[in-house]
């Protein structure tokens, strides 16, 4: 095939791959009249049950929700990425990582055990990893990937154990059984400790502040990986667990005094950090930090109307935000640059692209019509009903939204609006499948405006009724009437418009506050991460110092010194007879040992590389030929054939690596302390082997697989069934072992440097 | 340092015999000394003895597929035998067994622990040739 051919057969087996989460959406959007009138499935499988861990889901509204959204978002950008990935020579993986993605996160959502949901956060976390750092030549997504492997990485550890911790309390893994012994886990000792460890997940996995710096950075991925972590998984992970939980753990004051706090920090810090950027995703990254403190401000709300406020700015969130993410996507791809002071009238060129940007950005800074005027209005009504601080958590909202819709009237005029002359050259709208989904997602974000109530009804309703069952009824409609929320909503709208228009100011002034600030946390995690390399450095010195003879030394030295202090510590042990328990002949077993001996004295004292690899083998050889003899067939042929490879192996690099053929001078202290720990390691090997087996051996196992070997494993050679079938797994797991060794042991020869 | 005749003479009379036995020495593995893993290191052995005769190019040749891809085909080997009782509402990795009719009325009894074996040997096999290949590429390097 032509290079050309190739790629066109990879873009149409990509293009392919949307079926999967075209299907899974179909399929969830089917069950939404079931999930409205109430109705939840629940599916197990067993997989550790003496632990009480299960492969357990549940499919009620909350999870649903998430999963058409998941899906919803992830067609689109599977699509649009076929086309933006054209010609990448790494297409094939970029998919089976984007979908990997997708399933952890679908995974995510549904589990209802917490041990499987915490195997699907790490999994979200790893191929986040990967996509983050796809464009892996480059430096900066190497370091973007690991910051937010390193960030979100030690959130997941905190959540495994504030999940064990709440098996301690609540008897059990399963978080729907979880909900009716909430009282119990409240008043327990260790809330407090499980409250900490759960927002410490929550908050890095939804960069929450002061874990909020891996998130703007993380924009170093591929544009389409950017918009499906940004609006639809990954972040959301930590939102949704918090509304998960929200009836098992919520409803005290220090779970809504925390998240109304840090929601309302990070909705802050995001919306003014926005403002002042010039990077296209930058200032995308950061209104996603805004949005997603909002969401956790309002899930700090204990009523009705903010925990629905909080669902549905989620998914007004996740429409404009993939829209704005996946245009400008485009936008780089077609002109070449993010930077926003160099673009310009994108409007006339790029028409398609232009809509998808106008009907996202109206919506996020909340303009009548769009469904982010909706989702305003009840975060308004949601911010008022707050249980604990209602004003600080309103004025972070009107705060925050004032910001955004200034950002997003920068976004629209400042690219797609105002003329520009820097990008140079004409510029043409992308191809179809590139700006059909930014324009349906964008689009969405109007019919939902139009249809509010049906939204509520079919979507946020069975939601939020999943993790927080009222009779209430929230009515979502474009007018109510003169009220607060709608007073508010001209406050931002003013708000924004009068920072758009002084925008200049604003952005020095923001500057000069920050330079202020004696530390961000970036320089924090940037420090702590210099500290820990230069502890390990400074360890790796000492320890290993590159001379395999000290390695050894220092190994068989503390062999020697840790049992030699055990049995002495244990007091006297009897030595059997020497010749007791041996099925040889005497005479034979003298040979063979006779036969080592002077083996082993060759290895030692022989001049010739060659001769000591031999002596070596025939060494081998001679403890294999015992094992023949005292009937261990299977053991000795094994020996036989390492001991053969061995010498192989040790005669291709030994005898023709130049340099090796002599042994270096070493004076005669030191050998004479080689010498006496080879001798010390000798003995204390014999001693051990003479005096462990203590007494007859038990042999129930042996009669064990004698008697079953044939009948249950259809073989006669008790080793090799007990190794592919009786202990299959554990000989699973060493070939996997010698596997991953072959693969570290060529990269250490590849790139072994070369000494000159 | 070029190979001496009589070490490729020997290889090439020595290396099919190698073969046929690590093949004789998996299959016989279940009822009698031998194995997987015994039987992938014959193979090795003889691979090894053809690298230093003729070359790691002449090997890689020999092989057809790199290695690297002989471990990875193992590993999903094993992984499948193991998911395969499944279908049969067992655990993971329980040996399957079926009686398969030969002609002339043979009878063999075949299951999956046996293709668990395979896998092994592709792994084992996979593993150490991954490594001799590598040395001898460095060592023709320099």
């Amino acid at each position: 095939m032509t290079p050309k051919a190739r790629s066109r057969t990879t873009d149409r087996l990509a293009r392919a791959t949307s079926i999967l989460p075209l299907i899974l959406f179909l399929a969830a959007a089917a069950r939404i009249p079931a999930l409205a009138a109430g109705k939840t499935w629940r599916f197990s499988l067993d997989w550790a049950p003496s632990l009480g861990i299960h492969l357990s889901f549940l499919f009620d509204g909350l999870s649903v929700f998430f999963v058409l959204i998941v899906t919803g978002i992830g067609f689109f950008v599977t699509l649009y990425a076929v086309t933006y990935l054209h010609g990448h020579s790494q297409t094939g993986r970029f998919f089976f990582f984007l979908h990997a993605f997708m399933i952890s996160m679908l995974g995510l959502v549904c589990a209802d055990n917490a041990i499987c949901l915490f195997v699907f956060w790490e999994m979200t976390t790893l191929f986040s990893f990967l996509l983050i750092g796809f464009d892996h030549e480059k430096e900066a997504s190497r370091k973007a990937a690991r910051q937010a492997l390193l960030v979100t990485g030690a959130g997941g550890l905190a959540l495994l154990v504030a999940f064990l911790l709440m098996e301690q309390a609540a008897g059990t893994f399963e978080i729907s059984r979880m909900v009716p012994v909430a009282g119990d886990i409240k008043n327990h000792t260790l809330y407090l400790p499980i409250l900490v460890l759960i927002f410490l997940g929550a908050f890095t996995k939804s960069a929450q502040f002061p874990f909020h710096f891996w998130l703007p950075n993380a924009m170093a991925a591929p544009a389409p990986v950017s918009a499906f972590l940004h609006s639809a998984t990954m972040v959301k992970g930590g939102i949704y667990l918090l509304a998960r939980l929200h009836p098992v753990l919520g409803g005290t004051t220090p779970w809504m005094a925390t998240l109304v706090i840090v929601g309302a920090v990070t909705a802050i810090f995001g919306a003014v950090t926005a403002l002042g950027q010039t990077d296209l995703k930058k200032i995308l990254a950061y209104t996603t930090l805004t949005g997603l403190g909002i969401m956790t401000l309002l899930l700090g709300g204990e009523t009705h109307p903010s925990l629905v406020a909080a669902m549905t700015f989620l998914l007004v969130h996740a429409l404009y935000k993939s829209a704005l993410f996946l245009a400008a996507g485009i936008v780089d791809h077609q002109t070449g640059t993010r930077d926003i002071r160099d673009l310009g009238g994108l409007m006339r060129p790029m028409p398609f692209t232009a809509a998808a940007v106008f009907a996202a950005c109206l919506s996020m800074a909340g303009f009548p019509l769009f469904f982010g005027f909706i989702g305003k209005e009840i975060m308004y009504q949601g911010t008022l009903a707050e249980a604990m601080m209602p004003e600080l958590a309103t004025f972070a909202a009107v705060f925050a939204n004032g910001f955004m819709t200034a950002v997003a009237g920068i976004l629209m005029m400042q690219a797609f609006i105002h003329k520009n002359t820097t990008v140079s050259g004409p510029v043409k709208e992308a191809g179809l499948s590139m700006w059909i989904g930014p324009l349906v997602l964008g689009a969405t974000g109007i019919v939902f405006g139009i249809v509010p109530d049906m939204v509520g009804t079919w979507l946020i309703c069975p939601a939020v009724h999943a993790f927080h069952p009222s009779e209430e009824h929230i009515q979502m409609a474009l007018y109510h009437g003169i009220n607060p929320p709608l007073l508010l909503s001209a406050v931002t709208i003013t708000t924004g418009c009068l920072l758009y228009l002084w925008r200049r100011p604003a952005i020095k002034g923001i500057a000069a506050i920050f330079r202020t600030l004696p530390a961000d946390a970036t320089g924090i995690y940037e420090y702590l991460l210099d500290g820990v390399g230069k502890v390990a450095r400074f360890q790796t010195r000492i320890i290993q110092n590159g001379s395999l003879h000290r390695y050894l030394y220092v190994i068989c030295a503390f062999f020697v010194f840790l049992a030699g202090f055990s049995y002495l510590r244990g007091g006297a042990v009897a030595l059997p007879a020497l010749w007791s328990n041996t099925p040889l002949p005497a005479a034979d077993l003298g040979m063979l040992m006779l036969l080592i001996a002077v083996a082993a004295i060759t290895v030692v004292f022989s001049r010739s590389v060659l001769l000591a690899i031999c002596a070596l083998g025939i060494m081998g050889a001679g403890i294999a030929m015992i094992f023949l003899r005292s009937g261990a067939p299977d053991l000795a042929l094994t020996q036989l054939l390492v001991e053969t490879l061995t010498v192989i192996i040790v005669a291709v690099i030994l005898l023709r690596l130049p340099g090796l053929q002599k042994s270096g001078n070493t004076g005669f202290l030191k050998t004479a302390m080689n010498a006496v720990l080879a001798v010390t390691v000798g003995l204390m090997m014999t001693f051990m082997l003479l005096i462990e087996p203590g007494g007859p051996p038990n042999d129930s196992l042996t009669r064990f697989f004698e008697e079953n070997s044939y009948v249950a494993a259809h073989g006669r050679n008790i080793v090799n069934v007990i190794l592919v079938d009786f202990r299959g797994f554990d000989t699973m797991g060493e070939i996997i072992v010698v596997a991953a060794a072959a693969l570290a042991g060529v990269a250490l020869i590849r790139n072994r440097k070369e000494t000159p | 340092m070029k190979p001496s005749l009589i070490l490729k003479t020997a290889t090439r009379l020595l290396v099919s015999l190698i073969l046929v036995f690590s093949v004789y020495l998996l299959l016989r593995g279940h009822n009698a000394p031998g194995g997987g893993f015994a039987g992938a290191l014959v193979a090795a052995t003889g691979f090894a003895m053809y690298a230093m005769a003729e070359g790691a190019a002449s090997v890689r040749q020999a092989l057809r597929v790199g290695p690297s891809r002989l471990i990875v085909a193992g590993i999903f080997l094993v992984i499948a035998t193991g998911l395969v009782p499944m279908f049969w509402q067992m655990p993971f990795l329980t040996g399957k067994w079926w009686q398969i009719s030969l002609f002339n009325n043979m009878e063999i009894t075949l299951g999956t622990p046996f293709f668990f074996d395979l896998g092994v040997y592709a792994i084992v096999l996979g593993a150490i040739l991954t490594l001799i290949l590598a040395l001898e590429d460095k060592m023709e390097e320099s």
